[in-house]
């Protein structure tokens, strides 16, 4: 399923061509199109020339339909697709500053390119000035690195924004894009070429009604078919994701667990979806409960999509069965290093007891996701084995010792833990590779 | 390059719009990124002052992230893709005959004053394009598609702040 993680499939030579091949269409297109003349594009901000706004929304109209198309379809995984992260105001000002210099230079830097191979010398020399003033901006970040990183939202879409399906976002992406190019349309008449009103032609060119047919044909598909769920999402994913369940490579033993606890280079996150008494009873130190719909709520989806690329997430129930739907779920929207604690609660209490006194194991398990463990009481995570990698804490309780008079408040030691052998799992992944232009 | 017959005319803005949103889906299906320039230029400036300056670009965090110590800011697609885009500009123009050592201008200026102007609006776009986390490609056009909130309000402040000083500049284009 696309995109194609071409570093690991092509050789170095093939990888390159690639995107040779995508910069040369970018290229072409652009030069067909008239990018490379800088009267052309300074038109647009004197109503003269409509050429910029057609073909920039044409092109974003026309990407987003196909792009949403393609994940409608289950061809695209758009969770391994690069979105610009949003920095709000650094973009904002970023463009101000950019539209000055669009005006009194005549390009923007991939236009310049353009103009520069085709040897006109206005696009070479600002091609040297956009080399000068990206290495003017190295020179002077660090005095406004503050400001440079902040309002960060992440990856944050308009459907996101607007709470809308992303077929009805388009829809309205393609009606804004035509009424753009119905206006400009207009004020090129008016503005540019200063035609009586009487003579305006306000109907649409055949061309721009062939695309606004087809635009509009093409999002009425999108709003109808939707987009697939995480289960749909999930059966596309490729032969090697279902492999890492058969193969049991998403299930890390409770005592790795415990061990990346110790790394300081890690950060583990436990999610338990049990319910809030199996919760109450036991629990593993520092683990917070989640359902499923809550984890999948776009607010709690984001801070998990948006997470250090160091940290590991484990979904944790009583057994398997719960953990592995959510993991399911959670990987098809693209959460990352995502890993189902092996045996869930169960197993955990197996390798890490707590004292009989405490709890004692239910005569008959049935090995699902009920709890095969009987506490008198809640013990949350005040039990020595919710933080095996402790040696000792305040706050472990040990209610089976007689407590003489003095003790109280006192450190108390943890059990030593005999050392499990377990068969590593977990490998840490970072984001994406590519990122498109920006860098 | 020698041209002696009139360039062809420019393609639709329609029809480029449509080739441009392919290319640009293409690029995102295959390869998993957009389009852009501005990544490039700024590997190829660090890549120049690396050979020029290099202890100055490993105590430069920017510069240390794209060129510092044994990194080289060369071998990254963005400059693959930036070989393309001269390429297939350069190729485009050949056979549109529009290969022509010339400087394009607004009628009312000299031609020293053009460069002047784009070497000065070259530096404030690269600023911008930087500060920004993009250019007009690889932010409006990029993330326009892939529907990025910042990508939008970023292409609105380009626009505004275009049309905003346009008249104040109109003696270089009109």
């Amino acid at each position: 399923m696309a995109p194609f993680d071409l570093a690991s499939s092509l050789g170095p030579v093939a990888y390159a061509l690639v995107f040779v091949a995508i910069g040369f269409g970018f290229g072409a297109v652009l030069e067909m199109g008239g990018f490379g003349d800088t009267r052309k594009l300074a038109g647009q901000f004197y109503l003269r020339d409509m050429t910029v706004l057609r073909v920039m929304f044409t092109a974003i109209a026309v990407a987003a339909v196909l792009i949403a198309l393609a994940t409608s379809f289950g061809l695209l995984d758009m969770t391994r697709v690069f979105v610009n992260p949003t920095y709000l105001w650094p973009g904002i000002v970023g463009g101000l500053i950019m539209g000055v210099g669009f005006v009194i230079g005549g390009f923007c830097p991939g236009t310049s390119l353009v103009a520069a191979a085709t040897l006109k010398v206005d696009g070479i020399v600002f091609l040297l000035g956009a080399l000068l003033g990206v290495g003017l901006f190295g020179e002077t970040v660090g005095s406004f690195q503050g400001f440079w990183l902040s309002s960060y939202m992440g990856r944050f879409t308009l459907p996101d924004l607007l709470g809308l399906p992303v077929g009805a976002t388009v829809l309205l992406v393609v009606a804004m894009a035509l009424l753009l190019f119905w206006a400009g349309g207009i004020a090129q008449q008016v503005f540019g070429e200063k035609k009586p009103w009487a003579e305006v032609r306000r109907e649409p060119t055949r061309a721009g009604a062939v695309l606004a047919g087809a635009l509009v044909a093409a999002s009425l598909v999108l709003v109808v078919r939707g987009q697939p769920d995480p289960e749909a999402r999930f059966a596309r994913m490729g032969p090697e994701v279902r492999k890492s369940v058969e193969e049991r490579a998403i299930f890390v033993d409770p005592a790795e667990v415990v061990a990346l606890r110790k790394d300081i280079a890690v950060q583990v996150a436990i999610l338990d979806l049990r319910d809030e008494r199996d919760f109450n009873l036991f629990h593993v130190g520092g683990s917070r409960r989640a359902t499923l719909p809550d984890l999948e709520s776009p607010e709690r989806l984001k801070l998990l999509l948006d997470q250090p690329p160091t940290t590991v997430t484990f979904l944790v129930g009583n057994g398997e069965a719960a953990a592995t739907t959510a993991w399911r779920r959670l990987i098809a929207q693209g959460v990352p290093n995502l890993y189902v604690v092996e045996g869930g609660m169960n197993r955990w209490l197996e390798r890490y007891p707590v004292d009989a006194c405490v709890a004692e194991p239910v005569a008959s398990p049935d090995g699902g996701e009920r709890q095969a463990w009987r506490f008198r009481y809640a013990t949350g995570s005040t039990q020595p084995a919710a933080w095996p990698e402790l040696t000792a804490s305040r706050s472990f309780r040990s209610p089976c010792v007689e407590a003489d008079a003095g003790s109280h408040g006192d450190v108390h030691h943890a059990r030593a833990w005999p050392a499990h052998a377990y068969t590593k799992r977990v490998k840490l992944k970072s984001k994406a590779a590519v990122k498109g232009g920006c860098g | 390059m020698r041209t002696n017959r009139e360039p062809r005319p420019y393609v639709n803005p329609y029809v480029v719009g449509t080739l441009l949103g392919v290319v640009l889906f293409l690029s995102f299906f295959v390869t998993g990124g957009g389009l852009g320039a501005s990544a490039a230029m700024s590997r190829v400036q660090a890549g120049v002052l690396d050979v020029v300056a290099p202890g100055h670009v490993d105590r430069v965090a920017y510069l240390a992230e794209m060129a510092g110590g044994a990194r080289s800011p060369w071998a990254h697609y963005a400059i693959y893709m930036l070989l393309g885009t001269v390429l297939g500009g350069f190729v485009s123009g050949l056979v549109n005959r529009r290969v022509k050592l010339e400087t394009r201008k607004g009628p009312r200026i000299s031609v020293r004053a053009r460069w002047g102007f784009a070497l000065l609006g070259g530096v404030i776009m690269g600023y911008g394009a930087r500060m920004a986390r993009g250019c007009t490609s690889g932010q409006a056009l990029s993330g326009g598609a892939t529907l990025s909130v910042g990508s939008w309000t970023f292409a609105l402040a380009i626009f505004a702040s275009a049309y905003a000083v346009s008249w104040f500049f109109r003696r270089l284009w009109t």
